[in-house]
């Protein structure tokens, strides 16, 4: 029987670490994340889990030792945030390109400079290239969800790539829901034994991990690893659907919210997907053909079916909470403009930069996108194709 | 322990055919440290001369597992590496007993490593980490480390027309190390190669983490002819710019005293990276760097006691 408790997105996200009890966990603090260790730490201590965990004395640290005990054959697990993540920025390439199947969750935080503590993406956007499967939550439920599930993806023989999954600072990490949770052997059970395929701690058979590698190979070592991630999108849509079966909840690539019959839809990671769901549905009420396509996994970036749910649409707009400075917009608003050209669709797509450091995005902001969109799908033109959400300018 | 007779016919875990200098001295300490045990081991290596020269893909020189990660976390990653055998033997995963041995140089260990390594050993792991110090950032070309003696020419301490090499003494690791509290830290020297593996023997048997620090002189780095190196290395304790010692539960001991204690000079004269401290202009910085040695041979000797 699912039990539900009223938890935050950071418990949760430890919950779920809890009931997967993996072998090694290695932590840091660092705000908005310290609470899920924190709440991890007390499951230590109290014998909920049986895992090592080892507190580290820095982010660069926890992915080190992260990576020496996956490479070990321990299924290992840290967290992160912001600042954090670029400290183990090194590393996070060096795990996935170990093939190392890590599952961390990332609580998404604007990275300094000026210092702020509070929800954008720009952390877990900055290592978009590293080579991790990203996938992003839209609330509490959804970040345990997608810690369970990221494990069985990341660890999957076909992928063998490490995941991170993204909750929302503050707004997902700190803020409290009612949570279905699975029961604890239902998670053992779904996420199974990991079998590491070369661990070093194996007396028969001896591997080295990190070698130097030349012109001469370094380049076929790199392509398979394209595969890994390109696997990935089938195996999140198998262990989406399972995982369906089990709770109820059944996960995809990404959300399609009232997109069949729509002229103009947004396209958005992260929380402000619940934001946008309501003002769809009053849209909607007022006869206009409004869509949300919440995106849930970025990394491997589903092009082909994003394109084809947005085709033939009149008029899209990409939400981005982060900056690619001396791009053409934000990073998602690239990705989706690339998938829709290459899919031959030619759709008048506009982007918003919108919620950075912790910037409010309320209804009223959400309006205004659809607003915007309105004009748009109306006239065919696009004036502007970077707009910024809630700035004073 | 063994003599260096049965030593000798033992399978050794770093073979032959690796890339490093002919005359290097670390893959002699690495042999030495690797003969001194019977159990299975990983070995962590830091970024630098071991690693790239034992691991050329699709070759690698080691018969036992082996992890490089970066530069700065050996001791985070063989550290990691430790945690996952306790819990994997812990959920009966696993049987087989391991020991767990860190190499990094003194870039890697004096420099850019410390935090990580400090870190490991506030932790606590049962871990030898082995730095093997010669003295600069030799893979990337003679580069000034926190290791490098007073005086010494480096390819960024360059003896110039103004600046006569580095203008600082080299950093106590060891003793930073020490202060730690860990079980067993020393400091050994190739030349000295029973010292060396009964140290080592001594570090895999605590419970604990250990730290040996090693003399390791780099032909290149040091200019001196390469069939030397093991004689720069006794040089080296001789002067007591070396001392040979160890910190076994929070006591010093110094495990070999010199019976005469020769002047450093008569180390520094045979290399290339000090020769311009025999200008009378720069023979000041000799006396300074003789000085030093002396106070921290006087200092340590006090310790001991």
């Amino acid at each position: 029987m699912a039990k539900i408790l009223a938890l935050t997105g950071n418990e949760a996200a430890a919950y779920a670490m809890m009931q997967i009890n993996p072998d090694v966990v290695a932590a840091y603090p660092i705000t908005p994340q310290t609470a899920l260790m924190q709440k991890f730490a007390d499951f230590v201590a109290d014998g909920d889990v049986d895992t090592e965990l080892i507190l580290v004395e820095s982010e660069h640290s926890a992915m080190s030792a992260t990576v020496g005990a996956s490479a070990g054959g321990a299924r290992a697990m840290t967290a992160t945030a912001a600042n954090g993540l670029a400290l183990m920025w090194e590393i996070v390439y060096i795990a996935a390109s170990n093939r190392l199947p890590i599952v961390m969750p990332v609580v998404n935080r604007a990275l300094s400079a000026p210092i702020n503590i509070l929800c954008d993406h720009s952390d877990s956007m900055g290592c978009r290239d590293a080579g991790w499967i990203q996938i992003y939550s839209e609330n509490a439920q959804e970040a345990y969800d997608n810690t369970i599930q990221a494990m069985r993806i990341a660890e999957h023989p076909d992928v063998l790539t490490p995941a991170m999954v993204t909750l929302d600072g503050f707004i997902i990490s700190h803020g409290m829901e009612d949570i279905r949770l699975l029961e604890k052997k239902e998670v053992q059970k779904f996420v199974g034994e990991y079998k590491p395929p070369y661990p070093l701690l194996n007396p028969q058979h001896p591997v080295t991990y990190g070698p130097i590698d030349f012109h001469d190979y370094y380049f076929e070592h790199k392509r398979p690893q394209v595969d890994g991630m390109e696997n990935a999108k089938r195996v999140a849509v198998q262990v989406g659907h399972e995982f369906g079966q089990k709770s109820g909840r059944t996960y995809g690539l990404f959300d399609a919210y009232r997109m069949e019959d729509a002229e103009i839809a947004a396209v958005i990671l992260g929380s402000t997907a619940g934001t946008a769901r309501p003002v769809v549905d009053e849209l909607r009420q007022r006869g206009i053909k409004a869509g949300l396509l919440k995106l849930r996994v970025f990394r491997p970036f589903p092009a082909m079916e994003i394109a084809k749910v947005l085709s033939g649409k009149k008029a899209v707009a990409v939400l981005d909470r982060s900056l690619s400075f001396g791009a053409q917009g934000g990073p998602l608003f690239c990705e989706v403009c690339s998938a829709l050209y290459n899919e031959g669709h030619r759709i008048p797509v506009i982007n918003f930069i919108y919620g950075l450091g912790g910037r409010a995005v309320e209804i009223e902001n959400i309006q205004e996108v659809y607003q915007k969109l309105g004009k748009v799908a109306k006239t065919g033109n696009v004036t502007k194709i970077v707009n910024y959400l809630n700035l004073r300018e | 322990m063994p003599s260096l007779k049965e030593l000798s016919k033992k399978e050794e875990l770093l073979c032959g055919g690796h890339r490093m200098c002919p005359g290097c001295a670390a893959p002699v300490i690495v042999r030495q440290i690797l003969l001194s045990t019977d159990t299975h081991v990983v070995v962590g290596a830091a970024t630098g001369c071991l690693e790239v020269s034992t691991s050329i893909f699709p070759y690698t020189s080691w018969r036992c597992s082996w992890i490089h990660n970066a530069f700065e976390n050996v001791a985070s990653t063989i550290s990691g590496v430790e945690t996952a055998y306790r819990a994997l033997k812990k959920r009966g995963k696993l049987d087989a007993e391991y020991r767990f041995i860190a190499f990094g140089g003194d870039g890697g260990t004096y420099d850019i490593g410390l935090q990580a390594l400090s870190g490991a050993l506030e932790r606590g792991h049962r871990m030898l980490y082995i730095c093997y110090d010669n003295e600069a950032y030799m893979n990337t070309g003679i580069q000034r480390s926190s290791s490098t003696p007073l005086g010494a020419h480096t390819t960024t301490s360059p003896a110039g027309k103004v600046i006569p090499g580095k203008r600082e003494f080299p950093k106590d690791l060891t003793g930073i190390v020490a202060a730690h509290n860990v079980p067993y830290v020393a400091q050994a020297s190739p030349s000295r190669w029973r010292d060396l593996t009964d140290k080592v023997a001594k570090a895999l048997e605590a419970d604990g983490p250990s730290f040996i620090n090693i003399i390791s002189p780099c032909p290149p780095g040091w200019i001196y002819p390469q069939e030397l190196s093991i004689q720069m290395a006794r040089l080296a304790v001789e002067t007591c710019f070396w001392p040979l010692y160890e910190v076994e539960n929070g006591v010093w001991k110094i495990t070999y005293k010199p019976k005469e204690k020769k002047p450093l000079d008569e180390w520094t004269k045979q290399q290339g990276r000090f020769r311009h401290l025999y200008e009378p202009k720069n023979r000041h910085i000799l006396k300074k760097a003789q000085a030093e040695v002396d106070r921290r041979w006087e200092e340590l000797q006090r310790r001991a006691t």
